[in-house]
């Protein structure tokens, strides 16, 4: 198990490097197509969409029966895969078991980026060519209120049964009818241990002297804000505004400013731990885990005293998908804790379903007891997550942050 | 009387069949650039239109992110501008700086290779093919390896260190000398190959000439291999510059700081994370028009007939 798991992350290192780079590429492509795409669509007179005015979307005909097909559109190394057999297993294992074939896209390295993508289909209520596709909570909130996500059918997956309780009721989806969680996981701070023995305790030890021009803050909005905010002592699931979003940013600013900061970016930042270039900053829990496993378990991951993020990534079903009932009973199968903890084993992140910890006995002993795998009582009260912002807050709060950030 | 008869007797002259082959030939022309026209109408003018009607889309009220309708806003221009100005002039100064600095590289590269090697067919080959090899790897990860390369722990950072060119707790990668220093490699190879292409005409005979008349051998690379290789070096620069402009992955891999964001960056940014789908449009469109002006000014000053 182990060796394979050690063949599977060379891999997945292998695929990150890549994988940023061509990210910033794909993005420029895809962006070309989709601008030509978006001109097209309004040129021709199709409504772009809005929860105020356009007739609200009705769901494609589910051809489920006749169709034993289902699409999924998920980030990149966010599903275990066998290296030898280049496939991934447990979906293997549900192909068998279901007799539908699935296919299954790496199609989303960024909440922003994917919905760039699709957007202008899904507000046209089209089949964007997958049945099931992954978000975090706020961009899944944005697809709720928009009304882009088909109803599910909960008859259809009896093990959600399994899913913990602190998830069976969340803000943006009461009773979980319009969407369903893949994996859970933390932002927090991360440091070498090596290099900077002293450790972070607070988001604002990030800011010590030693640490000049050797950290980084991550481009997700919704990541680096709410830390800081937290830090400032705001209650960031409460009433917060732009006087309280102002000062964070203005503490941001000051940091890149001043050379403090280094740079502010995504998921590519485990490469500048690995080479040194950057000794802390923000970071998702599940990376440091992998990471640790890679290069000898030189970083320390906490959550700051002030408190650390707690999200999730999110199974919804598109308006246009035709196969809903498909995408339900896959969405089933990854709720049986055996296949829930296989898939634990290899993304690192925090496992969603109850039973899974039982399971994950078989795969990885060491792992049964990581606590950024299956969150303990400790952990789980040290984090919150953002009140939800309104349309005008999304773009205004983006648009000073990105300026802020410098791109 | 004559003339008329003469002008409807040659007409005569011609069969059918050659006035057939005439038209046929005229048409064949046609069918060969039709593709071509096809291509450019369809992937160029058409989303160029389509762009310069995005970049005036006004956002209604109460939309929702990402919800536009067709107007004609020209303030969305305006707002880009002011905002964005020093990205745009930033992109242009660091093209500046990486094409004279691949021209400074490459002349004396195509130089060798081209005139200096002409009598060792075998060498200039091999030297040829790695002027060429870059090509075969993939952009992303020559760039990827720059950043490996200019690495706080890496040789060059540490060197410069030792040196005290470097301050001790300075870095190399994020700043604006990482960026132009990837753009210069990058794009060298489009700098080299086209004075490489003109320096191989150079006629020696010419330099012998000079030579015999007591010209010293500056004066004479100033009087007669650089005005001749003109042709080339401006297509270099032109091949270098444009796309170095409008370039944004050296300036994201191994910039991504405010101090070195480049116009490409912003509009990625606008379209996939602000969701601004006119602003993008907006910015597309200025730096368009902006390396339109730039190269007919630099045409206009130094392009020569070859070229024309």
């Amino acid at each position: 198990m182990t060796r394979q798991r050690a063949i599977n992350n060379q891999r997945r290192r292998l695929l990150q490097g890549i994988e940023q780079a061509q990210a910033s590429r794909r993005s420029v492509l895809a962006g070309a197509a989709g601008l030509a795409l978006a001109g097209l669509l309004s040129a021709c007179g199709t409504k772009g969409t809005s929860s105020g005015n356009a007739a609200a979307l009705a769901p494609a005909t589910d051809l489920s029966d006749s169709e034993a097909v289902v699409n999924w559109a998920n980030w990149t190394l966010y599903l275990d895969y066998d290296e030898k057999a280049k496939n991934y297993p447990t979906l293997q294992r549900f192909m068998k078991e279901s007799g539908l074939k699935a296919k299954y896209a790496e199609d989303i390295d960024s909440n922003d980026s994917y919905y760039g993508k699709v957007q202008a289909q899904l507000a046209a209520g089209q089949d964007i060519g997958q049945d099931l596709m992954v978000f975090s909570d706020w961009m899944t909130e944005r697809i709720i209120r928009q009304g882009y996500a088909q109803e599910l059918d909960h008859n259809n997956i009896p093990n959600i049964k399994n899913l913990l309780p602190a998830l069976q009721e969340v803000r943006f989806d009461p009773g979980r009818k319009k969407s369903l969680t893949w994996q859970s996981g933390y932002t927090g701070l991360v440091w070498n241990k090596e290099a900077f023995p002293k450790g972070l305790r607070n988001v604002e030890d990030l800011w010590d002297p030693e640490l000049k021009g050797r950290i980084f803050m991550l481009d997700e909005m919704r990541d680096t804000m709410p830390m800081l905010m937290l830090d400032d002592g705001v209650d960031i699931a409460g009433s917060w505004g732009q006087v309280e979003f102002g000062r964070s940013l203005e503490v941001l600013d000051r940091n890149i400013r001043n050379g403090q900061i280094r740079q502010v970016k995504g998921n590519a930042y485990k490469q500048d731990l690995i080479s040194g270039d950057a000794i802390a900053g923000l970071a998702y829990s599940g990376d440091i885990t992998q990471l640790n496993f890679e290069e000898g378990g030189k970083w320390e991951f906490a959550l700051p005293e002030s408190g650390g993020l707690l999200w999730s990534d999110n199974f919804q079903v598109p308006m246009g998908s035709p196969h809903k009932k498909n995408a339900e009973r896959l969405m089933d199968f990854y709720y049986q804790p055996d296949v829930a903890a296989e898939v634990a084993a290899y993304v690192n992140y925090l496992c969603p379903v109850l039973g899974a910890q039982e399971e994950m006995e078989k795969f990885d002993p060491e792992l049964v007891e990581d606590p950024l795998i299956f969150p303990t009582e400790e952990f789980l009260s040290n984090t919150s997550s953002e009140r939800e912002l309104s349309v005008e807050e999304e773009t205004d709060f983006q648009n000073q942050f990105q300026e802020v950030i410098g791109v | 009387m004559t003339q008329t008869i003469s002008k409807s007797g040659l007409s005569d002259l011609r069969s059918k069949d050659e006035i057939r082959a005439e038209r046929r030939k005229g048409r064949t022309g046609i069918y060969l650039v039709a593709p071509g026209l096809l291509v450019l109408a369809l992937f160029f003018a058409l989303p160029v239109v389509v762009l310069l009607a995005m970049s005036l889309y006004v956002k209604p009220p109460g939309a929702e992110i990402g919800e536009f309708v067709p107007g004609f806003e020209i303030g969305n221009y305006m707002t880009v501008l002011s905002a964005y100005w020093p990205e745009l002039l930033r992109s242009f100064w660091f093209a500046l700086i990486a094409t004279v600095l691949a021209l400074l590289i490459g002349f004396p590269m195509a130089y060798l290779v081209a005139v200096r090697l002409r009598e060792k067919p075998l060498l200039q080959g091999i030297l040829l093919v790695l002027l060429i090899a870059p090509f075969f790897s993939s952009f992303i990860l020559r760039t990827q390896a720059w950043k490996q390369i200019l690495a706080d722990e890496g040789f060059i950072a540490q060197a410069l260190k030792f040196v005290a060119i470097l301050p001790a707790d300075g870095h190399l990668t994020a700043t604006p000398f990482a960026v132009v220093a990837g753009l210069t490699y990058n794009f060298l190879p489009f700098m080299v190959l086209p004075i490489y292409a003109n320096l191989g005409r150079l006629d020696t005979r010419l330099l012998e000439a000079a030579g015999d008349l007591y010209a010293s051998p500056m004066n004479s690379f100033f009087r007669i291999t650089l005005p001749m290789s003109a042709p080339g070096i401006f297509a270099g620069t032109l091949l270098t510059f444009i796309p170095a402009a409008g370039d944004y992955v050296n300036s994201a891999l191994l910039g991504n700081n405010r101090n070195t964001t480049m116009i490409g960056q912003v509009i990625d940014s606008r379209f996939f994370k602000v969701i601004d789908y006119p602003g993008a449009a907006a910015l597309s469109f200025v730096l368009m028009v902006s390396i339109l002006v730039l190269v007919t000014i630099y045409i206009r000053r130094f392009g020569t007939k070859e070229l024309m």
